[in-house]
């Protein structure tokens, strides 16, 4: 019982508990008591006078809260400096300028056969020009140059 | 609340003046020193101002606000308790500006008879006392009960504790203001 007393006394209790406990305290005289002693204190205690904040709490608190730094979103941040706002835009144009660009090297389903039909080609190139032997070979004899040229000075 | 979250300075001035003569109070019974409890009010409203953008509604606005006050004034109670333990309980009312006021109005309008005067002043000192002897949750929950009104399950979100750790807290709490006061709960609960 002694938990529902504060609840007794607050009429915060549901009807059922309410009613349990009006039934109890008719018979316990200890918990009458209580109750009685309790709403005793809860009067004794609205005795103490309120006080009122000092004439200079709302000047102080006002210079307070002029003295927080603002708090800026990015527009406002923008918007406050054109220079950034301008290069910032540029910036933006670029990107956009670049990425067309870049969307427009895409290849189409026609360079992409072509590209298929001289895959053999390119891996036998790849082949040929990593293929060590080939290495050894002989480089081109000069003479053949000269032989090329030899007509010519006939002429 | 959402008004002052929108930027609307004004709603800001309208909760301060609703607000600040309830939060001081408690703070100046939680801490028992105006300039102290006044102090701590304005850093609880200009936490409320700087938090006002991220302020999300899920709670009621005086929960969240004397939640900030009481984690305030608790924080401040148990770094001054040392220093006030040598703050004698009889020094004089006149060094309390809460005295001083209440003498001059209840002299001059209220009671003539200076006795009568005498005898709601002691009584008023041992309520005082008495509050003041409670422990610091204890303190605070009978607090926000008696002179906020708050529920039981607005003072446990305050508190960070369960409804039924609070009615204990608060059965403890009025248990030991009702053995403190006695002699006027006895004269009390005879009328």
């Amino acid at each position: 019982m002694e938990s529902k007393i504060l609840g007794y006394m607050d009429g915060r209790l549901k009807e059922g508990e309410r009613l349990e406990m009006e039934k109890h305290l008719s018979t316990c005289a200890v918990c009458q008591l209580r109750v009685n002693e309790f709403r005793a204190v809860h009067v004794l205690l609205d005795e103490l006078p309120m006080i009122e904040p000092s004439a200079a709490f709302d000047v102080r608190m006002q210079a307070r809260v002029a003295a927080e730094p603002a708090k800026q979103n990015w527009w406002a941040w923008f918007a406050s400096s054109p220079r950034v706002a301008f290069a910032a835009s540029m910036l933006v144009v670029a990107m956009v300028w670049v990425g067309s660009q870049t969307a427009d090297t895409t290849l189409n389903a026609g360079d992409i056969d072509k590209i298929n039909q001289n895959m053999s080609v390119l891996e036998n190139y790849d082949v040929i020009s990593d293929f060590a032997p080939l290495s050894d070979l002989p480089q081109p004899v000069q003479a053949e140059d000269t032989s090329d040229t030899k007509p010519n000075q006939q002429m | 609340m959402l008004d002052v979250k929108a930027g609307d300075e004004q709603s800001f001035a309208l909760l301060l003046h609703r607000y600040r003569t309830p939060l001081v109070n408690f703070l100046y019974r939680m801490v028992r020193n105006r300039e102290q409890a006044e102090d701590l009010a304005q850093e609880v409203f200009l936490r409320v101002y700087r938090a006002r953008e991220d302020y999300v509604p899920s709670a009621k606005f005086t929960t969240w606000l004397f939640r900030i006050a009481t984690n305030l004034a608790l924080n401040s109670v148990r770094d001054n308790r040392y220093q006030r333990m040598e703050i004698s309980l009889d020094a004089p009312v006149t060094a309390d500006a809460e005295d001083g006021e209440e003498k001059k109005l209840d002299v001059a309008e209220m009671h003539p008879n200076i006795e009568q005067h005498l005898v709601e002043e002691t009584r008023r000192k041992m309520i005082r006392r008495a509050i003041e002897k409670l422990p610091e949750k204890q303190r605070a929950a009978v607090l926000l009960h008696k002179y906020q009104e708050l529920d039981y399950g607005e003072i446990s979100k305050i508190l960070e504790c369960s409804e039924s750790a609070l009615k204990s807290l608060l059965f403890r709490a009025y248990e030991t203001l009702r053995v403190e006061l006695a002699p006027l709960v006895a004269q009390r609960a005879a009328q």
